[in-house]
C-alpha cells in the first residue's frame, strides 16, 4: 500500500499565511498569504487536483502589504479576511501599493513617520476564482487579478490585528478579531460591506499584554472563543464578552496556537514555544489532559482533524511537519464503532478484535520536506485525509495521511 | 697354641689347687680351658677376641686347627726352620704337652666326685616316698566318716528350717496388715502434717491390696476410712492448686499428686492450663503496662528481656511441667497445648510487635538488633519443645518484618538525607555572593554531597549488617542468608535508593514551572554531573561493597550494575539536557525582549552594539565557566588556531556580500530564496534542542543554538529599517566575535548568524548593508 508522494508547490515570496478554503466542500483548496516588504504581495489559490495528483493556482495581488494571518468565511467561497502590515517608510512600498496609496497616505498622516501597522481587511476574490476555475498555471501569473475590498475592520482605536477568525457554523456574518490586547467582535453588515463592532473586550493587567492568537469554538452554538496571550490561554463567552475560563501558564512560554476539539465539546489543543503540544480538558484547567513533545523547537501551529479528531496536526520552527494520532483522548478513543445493524459477522468478529487491542497514542508520521521554518500547517476542508504546510522560504507540501492508518481508522 | 702356652703358666700344679692360681687368674684360665673346648667341637667362638686374626682354620700346620695334620707341620717345620729353632719348639711343645696332661686328670676327679653325690641323694628320697603312700590312705578313710555324720545332721535339721519360713511369712503379712489398720490414721496425720507426697505414697501402695479385699468387712471399713481421708486429701490439694499462689513447680508437684490419686486427667489438664494462662497473661499485662503510652518505655532490648524471661520462661515452664504430667494423654493432650502456647505466644508476638513498632524511628540499629537476637533466642526453647505451636517460626517471621521494615527506614533514611544534600547546596547557592567571592565552588559542592551521600550508604550498610552477623541467632535462617542480603539490601536498599535518586534528580526536569525556575542551573548542572559520577565509578563501587559485605548467594536475579549504570547516565543526560534548556532561555528571554521592544524602522545609524548582545556574551561566559567548573572541555572541530581572525573576515566581507548582494538587486526577486534554499543544501539541518553530550563545549554549544535560532525567530517577526538591519549586522558580528570559542563547530555560529542577518534584510524594504570595515571597527570599539 504505497503512498502517495507529497506534492510540493513553490511561492516565490515568504509566506506565513494559509488556510483551507472553509466554505469549499467539493474542491481541495488553500489559500496562501505571502510576505514581501519590497513588492506587491499574492494571495495563491492552491487547487489541488486529487486524482491526477496536480496542483493548479490563481494569484490574486494583495497590494495592501504583506499578509501575517488569512482567513476564509466559512459560509461564502468568495469572502476572505487577511491581516496585513503597512509600513510607511519607504517610497518604493507606496508606489507599489497603488490603488491603496491614497490610505496610506492618511495612514502614514496619523501615525509618525515610520511605523508598522497590522490592520485587518474583508475581501472578496473574483468570481470566476471561486470556485477554482482551472486554467493553466503559467498564464494565470501574467493576468494576475486583483481582491476586492470589502471593508476594513477599523483599527484607528486599536492597534496591530494578530488575527481574525470566522464563526464557525454561522453565516459568515461575525468575525472576531483580536488586536493587541483588545478583543473585538464584529458584524458584517450589507453583504460584509460593513462591519460594525458589537462588542468588545480587553485585557487588563501589567505589562504590555499582545493576544496573538485565537480560535472560535464549533460547539456551545458558537458562543465561546479562546485565546492566547504571552503564556496564558483564556476562554471568552461572545454573548456577554466576559471570560469563562483561563489557564495560567499553559505553557512553559509564549503560547503559539489552540485548536479546538471538533468532536468534544471541552477539549482543545495548544502549542507553543517550549516545544510542547498540550491537550487540555476547560473544565479542569489545572493540568493539560496530555503533553506530547515531540518537535525540537517552537511549535507554531497545531490543527484537530475536522472530522476524525485523533489526528493532530503540528508545525514547527524545526522545519517539520508531524501527524499525530490521539486516539486515547479523541472521540473514539476505542476506534470506529460501527453500527449494529450494518455489521456481518466478519466485520463483527473484525470489530471486535479491533476493541480488544489497546489503542495508543503515537506520532503517525514525521514529515521533513520543508528546509526552513514551518509557520502555518492547516487540514482541507473538503478532503479529511488531506492537509497542506507552509515554510517562511514559501514552500507549500500537501501530504495525505498514510492509507494504511486511514483504513485502520473507517474500517 | 701361643695362647694356651700363654694362660697355663704353671704346668706343674696340682688337680686341687687350680682355683687359686698362683697369680689370682683362676676364672681367666678356665675361660681359656673353655674356649679350647668349644674350638675343638667346632663351636664357634665369640670371645677370642685376643687372638691374632687371620690363622686360616683350614691351614693343616696350625696346631689348634681342625685339619691339623702331625705328618705335614712337621714337614714344614723341618723344612723352614733351623735347628735352634726345632729344638726350641720341641722344648715348647713337650712342655704344652705336659700341660695338657695335667688338665686332663683335673678334670676327671672333678666329675667323680659329682657322681657320688648323686646317687647318695637318690637313695634318700626313696625312703621318704615310701612313708607318704600310708599317710594318704588314712587321710581318705577319715573323709569318708565325715561325709557320713554331714548327712545325717541335715537329715534331722530339715523340718525345723521349713516351719522358720513359713513363721518369717506370718511376720510380713502381720506388719502389712498393722499398715493397713494403722493407715487411716497415718494418712490423717500426713495431711495435718501438709505431708501430702507421703500420705499419696501411702495410699498407693494400699490401694491395690484394698481393692483386692474389699469383700472383707475390716478392709472394707479401712478403705473407707482410707477414701474419706484421700478425699480430703484431694480437696485439700486442689485448694492448695487453685489457690496458686505457689509458683510453677509447687503446682505441677500437685498436679503431680492429684494425677497420683487417679484424678481425672483431663479435667486435671485443664484447670492447669487455666492456671498457667492466669498467671501468663499476668505477665502479658506488665508488658502492655510498660508498653504503655505514659510511663516512659524502656528501652527495647530491657523490653525483650523482660518479655523473654517472664512471659517465654514461664510458657516453657509450664510446656515442659506439661509434657511431663499429661505425657500419657497422647496427641490430644499435646494439641491442647499447642493450641494453649499459640493463643498466648500471638498475644505476646503482637505486643512485641507493637514494642518494635515503636522502635522503627529509632536510629539506634545494634540494640535492635541484640533485642532481637534475646527475642529469638529466647523462643528457640519453647520452639523445640512446642514444634506444632510454631512459635520459633513465628518468632522468625516477626525477626524478618522488623528486617524489612528497618530496610524501608534506611531506605527512607538515605531518601532524606539526598534531599537534604540537596537543600544545602540550593542554599549554598543561593546564599548572597561577598562582593568578589565566589562562594564554595561548585565542584566543592558535589564533592560534598557525593561524599555525604556515600557515607550516609556506608553507614546504613553497616547498620543493616549488623542483622547478619555471625553471633546473631537469627543470621544463620534461609531468610538472612539469602533474600535478605540480595532483595532487601541489595535490590531493596541500595538499588533502590540509587533509582530513587536519579527520579529525583529527574523530576527537576519536569518541574512544570519552567518560568518560576524553581530549580536554579546550577542545581541540575551539579545533579547532572553527579549522576554522571555514579555511572562511571560510584555504582559499581557501592555494589562491589554490598556484595562483598552481604555475600549474596542466592538465586534472585539482582539488578545488573550496567542496567543501573544506564539509568544514571540516561538522568545525567536528561539534567543537562534540561539545564542547556533553562540556561538557553533565560539568554533567549533576553534576545527576545532586546527585538520584541525595540523600534526598529525608526531606529538611528549604529554608533556601537546594543547593551543586550555584550550581556549575552557575559552570561555565556559566565555559563562557560560554571560549566567548566565540572566538566570536561569536550572536542572541538579541528581548527587552525589562528582561523578565528580570518574567519570573521570572510564573514563580513566577501561571504556576506556574495551571499546577500544579489537579493538587494530588485530584478530578482527568485534570488533570494534560490540562494538560501541552495545554501540549505549543503548545509546539515541544525537541530536546535538536541541531546547533548556530557562535556563543556557541547553543553555550550547547545545553549548557544537555541539562542541564536530565537533571535532568528524574533527577526522574522520584524520590520526592519535600514539602520535596523545594520544594528542587526553589527550586533551579529560582535556576537560572532565571541561566540565562536565556545561551540564545537564554529561553522554553526556562522550558519546561524548569517541567517539571522539574512533574514532581517528579507525583512528590510530598503536593505542597505552597513560597510564590514564599518562593523568591525564598532565591535572592536564596543
Amino acid at each position: 500500500m504505497e503512498d502517495d508522494a507529497p506534492v510540493i508547490y513553490g511561492l516565490e515570496f515568504q509566506a506565513r499565511a494559509l488556510t483551507p478554503q472553509t466554505a469549499e466542500t467539493d474542491a481541495i483548496r488553500f489559500l496562501v498569504g505571502t510576505q514581501s516588504l519590497k513588492y506587491d504581495n499574492q494571495i495563491h489559490i492552491i487547487d489541488f487536483d486529487d486524482e491526477n495528483n496536480i496542483i493548479n493556482k490563481n494569484v490574486l495581488l494583495h497590494q495592501a502589504g504583506e499578509i501575517w494571518h488569512i482567513s476564509a468565511s466559512p459560509a461564502d467561497r468568495g469572502v476572505l479576511a487577511t491581516c496585513y502590515n503597512r509600513t510607511c517608510c519607504c517610497l518604493d512600498s507606496f508606489v507599489a501599493l497603488g490603488k491603496s496609496a491614497a490610505q496610506l497616505l492618511t495612514a502614514l498622516a496619523t501615525s509618525s513617520d515610520s511605523k508598522v501597522l497590522t490592520c485587518a481587511a474583508v475581501w472578496r476574490m473574483p468570481k470566476e476564482l471561486e470556485s477554482g476555475s482551472h486554467e493553466s498555471p503559467d498564464d494565470s501569473s501574467s493576468t494576475a487579478q486583483t481582491l476586492e475590498l470589502l471593508c476594513h475592520l477599523d483599527n484607528t482605536a486599536h492597534s496591530n490585528m494578530a488575527c481574525v477568525v470566522w464563526e464557525p457554523m454561522g453565516d459568515g456574518k461575525k468575525i472576531i478579531s483580536l488586536a493587541d490586547n483588545h478583543i473585538l467582535l464584529w458584524d458584517l453588515q450589507e453583504s460584509s460591506s460593513q462591519a460594525v463592532l458589537a462588542s468588545s473586550a480587553s485585557l487588563e493587567g501589567k505589562g504590555q499584554l499582545k493576544f496573538t492568537s485565537g480560535r472560535w469554538s464549533p460547539h456551545h452554538n458558537c458562543t465561546q472563543v479562546a485565546t492566547a496571550n504571552d503564556t496564558t490561554l483564556r476562554g471568552w463567552d461572545t454573548r456577554s464578552m466576559s471570560q469563562i475560563y483561563c489557564i495560567e501558564s499553559a505553557h512553559g512560554q509564549l503560547v503559539r496556537d489552540l485548536d479546538f476539539n471538533p468532536n468534544k465539546q471541552y477539549y482543545l489543543a495548544s502549542c507553543g514555544d517550549d516545544c510542547k503540544v498540550k491537550f487540555w480538558d476547560t473544565r479542569n484547567v489545572t493540568e493539560p489532559v496530555k503533553t506530547l513533545e515531540e518537535h525540537s523547537h517552537w511549535v507554531w501551529n497545531v490543527r484537530y482533524n475536522h472530522s476524525h479528531d485523533q489526528l493532530v496536526l503540528t508545525g514547527s520552527s524545526d522545519s517539520r511537519v508531524i501527524l499525530s494520532n490521539m486516539v486515547s483522548i479523541s472521540s473514539e478513543p476505542f476506534g470506529h464503532l460501527v453500527d449494529d445493524d450494518d455489521i456481518s459477522d466478519q466485520e463483527d468478529h473484525r470489530s471486535e478484535e479491533k476493541s480488544k487491542e489497546p489503542l495508543q497514542d503515537n506520532v503517525i508520521a514525521t514529515y521533513e520536506e520543508h528546509e526552513d521554518s514551518v509557520y502555518a500547517v492547516d487540514w482541507s476542508s473538503a478532503d479529511p485525509w488531506l492537509f497542506a504546510s507552509l515554510s517562511y522560504d514559501g514552500r507549500l507540501v500537501i501530504n495525505r495521511v498514510p492509507r494504511a492508518l486511514k483504513y485502520h481508522i473507517l474500517l | 697354641m701361643a695362647a694356651a702356652a700363654a694362660a697355663g703358666p704353671s704346668p706343674g700344679s696340682g688337680p686341687g689347687d687350680f682355683p687359686e692360681g698362683p697369680e689370682g687368674e683362676a676364672p681367666e684360665r678356665r675361660r681359656k680351658a673353655h674356649g679350647m673346648l668349644k674350638l675343638y667341637y667346632g663351636l664357634s667362638e665369640g670371645e677370642a677376641a685376643g687372638r691374632p686374626a687371620g690363622p686360616d682354620p683350614l691351614d693343616p700346620t696350625d696346631l689348634n686347627g681342625a685339619h691339623f695334620d702331625p705328618e705335614v707341620y712337621l714337614d714344614k717345620l723341618r723344612r723352614e726352620c733351623p735347628l735352634a729353632q726345632l729344638m726350641d719348639s720341641e722344648t715348647d711343645m713337650v712342655r704344652q704337652i705336659r700341660a695338657l696332661d695335667s688338665d686332663m686328670q683335673t678334670l676327671v676327679y672333678e666329675n667323680y666326685n659329682k657322681f657320688i653325690s648323686a646317687t647318695d641323694t637318690i637313695r634318700k628320697m626313696k625312703n621318704d616316698f615310701r612313708k607318704m603312700e600310708d599317710e594318704m590312705d588314712r587321710l581318705a578313710t577319715n573323709m569318708a566318716v565325715i561325709t557320713d555324720f554331714s548327712a545325717r545332721i541335715s537329715a534331722t535339721l530339715q523340718d525345723r528350717h521349713e516351719r522358720i519360713t513359713k513363721l518369717a511369712g506370718v511376720h510380713a503379712l502381720l506388719r502389712k496388715l498393722q499398715f493397713l489398720f494403722e493407715l487411716p490414721s497415718r494418712l490423717t496425720k500426713c495431711v495435718e502434717l501438709g505431708a501430702y507426697g507421703q500420705a499419696v505414697r501411702y495410699q498407693g501402695r494400699a490401694q491395690a491390696v484394698l481393692q483386692q479385699y474389699q469383700h472383707l468387712p475390716s478392709f472394707r471399713a479401712i478403705q473407707d476410712d482410707c477414701q474419706v481421708i484421700t478425699a480430703r486429701l484431694a480437696q485439700q490439694l486442689r485448694q492448695r492448686f487453685r489457690e496458686g499462689g505457689s509458683g510453677a513447680p509447687e503446682q505441677a508437684e500437685c498436679v503431680e499428686l492429684l494425677l497420683a490419686l487417679g484424678e481425672p486427667a483431663e479435667e486435671l489438664c485443664e484447670e492447669f492450663l487455666a492456671h498457667a494462662r492466669g498467671r501468663l497473661e499476668e505477665e502479658l499485662r506488665s508488658l502492655e503496662a510498660e508498653l504503655g503510652p505514659s510511663p516512659p518505655a524502656p528501652d527495647v532490648l530491657e523490653f525483650t528481656d523482660h518479655g523473654g524471661s517472664g512471659f517465654v520462661g514461664g510458657l516453657c515452664q509450664v510446656a515442659a511441667a506439661y509434657q511431663e504430667l499429661f505425657a500419657a494423654q497422647g496427641p490430644a493432650g499435646a494439641e491442647r497445648l499447642a493450641a494453649f502456647a499459640r493463643e498466648l505466644g500471638s498475644r505476646y508476638f503482637a505486643l512485641v510487635e507493637r514494642r518494635l513498632a515503636q522502635e522503627q524511628g529509632g536510629g539506634d540499629n545494634s540494640l535492635l538488633v541484640r533485642a532481637l537476637d534475646r527475642f529469638h533466642r529466647r523462643l528457640r526453647a519453647p520452639g523445640a519443645l512446642l514444634a506444632a505451636a510454631g512459635l520459633a517460626e513465628a518468632a522468625t517471621e516477626i525477626v524478618e518484618r522488623v528486617a524489612r521494615e528497618r530496610l524501608g527506614h534506611h531506605l527512607q533514611g538515605l531518601r532524606a538525607a539526598f534531599l537534604g544534600c540537596l537543600t544545602d547546596v540550593r542554599q549554598a547557592l543561593a546564599a548572597p555572593r561577598v562582593a568578589g567571592k565566589e562562594g564554595p565552588g561548585l565542584a566543592e559542592l558535589l564533592a560534598n554531597v557525593a561524599s555525604s551521600i556515600l557515607s550516609h550508604i556506608k553507614a546504613s550498610l553497616a547498620a543493616v549488617h549488623l542483622f547478619t552477623a555471625k553471633e546473631v541467632s537469627f543470621s544463620n535462617k534461609p531468610y538472612f542468608r539469602g533474600e535478605f542480603c540480595s532483595q532487601g539490601v541489595r535490590e531493596g536498599l541500595i538499588v533502590g535508593f540509587i533509582r530513587s535518586m536519579c527520579q529525583t534528580a529527574q523530576s527537576f526536569c519536569d518541574s512544570p514551572g519552567e518560568k518560576g525556575g524553581a530549580t536554579p542551573p546550577a542545581l541540575l548542572l551539579l545533579l547532572s554531573r553527579l549522576c554522571l559520577d555514579y555511572e562511571t565509578a560510584t555504582i559499581s563501587y557501592i555494589l562491589t561493597l554490598t556484595d562483598e559485605q552481604f555475600l549474596v548467594q542466592d538465586q534472585f536475579p539482582v539488578t545488573p550494575v550496567s542496567t543501573l549504570c544506564a539509568e544514571a547516565r540516561e538522568t545525567a543526560r536528561r539534567l543537562l539536557t534540561h539545564y542547556v534548556k533553562v540556561q538557553g532561555l533565560v539568554i533567549s528571554q533576553m534576545l527576545r525582549k532586546s527585538v520584541e521592544t525595540r523600534d526598529w524602522l525608526s531606529t538611528l545609524e549604529p554608533r556601537n552594539v546594543r547593551a543586550v548582545m555584550k550581556r549575552v556574551v557575559e552570561d555565556t561566559t559566565a555559563i562557560d565557566v560554571q560549566v567548566g567548573l565540572l566538566y570536561e572541555e569536550g572536542v572541538r572541530k579541528a581548527q587552525s588556531s589562528d582561523s578565528s581572525k580570518r574567519t570573521f573576515s570572510v564573514y563580513s566581507s566577501s561571504r556576506q556580500q556574495g551571499r546577500y548582494a544579489p537579493s538587494y538587486t530588485p530584478s530578482a526577486p527568485m534570488d533570494t530564496n534560490l540562494l538560501s534554499n541552495i545554501q540549505k543544501l549543503f548545509s546539515e539541518r541544525i537541530d536546535v534542542f538536541s541531546p547533548v553530550e556530557f562535556n563543556k563545549v557541547s553543553v555550550l554549544t547547545g545553549i548557544i543554538k537555541i539562542s541564536l535560532k530565537t533571535l532568528l525567530e524574533c527577526v522574522r517577526l520584524r520590520t526592519f529599517g535600514r539602520f535596523g538591519l545594520q544594528q542587526v549586522q553589527v550586533d551579529c558580528h560582535f556576537l560572532q566575535l565571541y561566540l565562536w570559542r565556545f561551540v564545537a563547530d564554529e561553522e554553526l555560529v556562522h550558519l546561524l548568524l548569517d541567517e539571522v542577518v539574512a533574514s532581517a534584510a528579507l525583512r528590510c524594504p530598503d536593505p542597505v548593508p552597513m560597510e564590514p570595515s564599518v562593523v568591525e571597527v564598532i565591535c572592536e570599539r564596543g
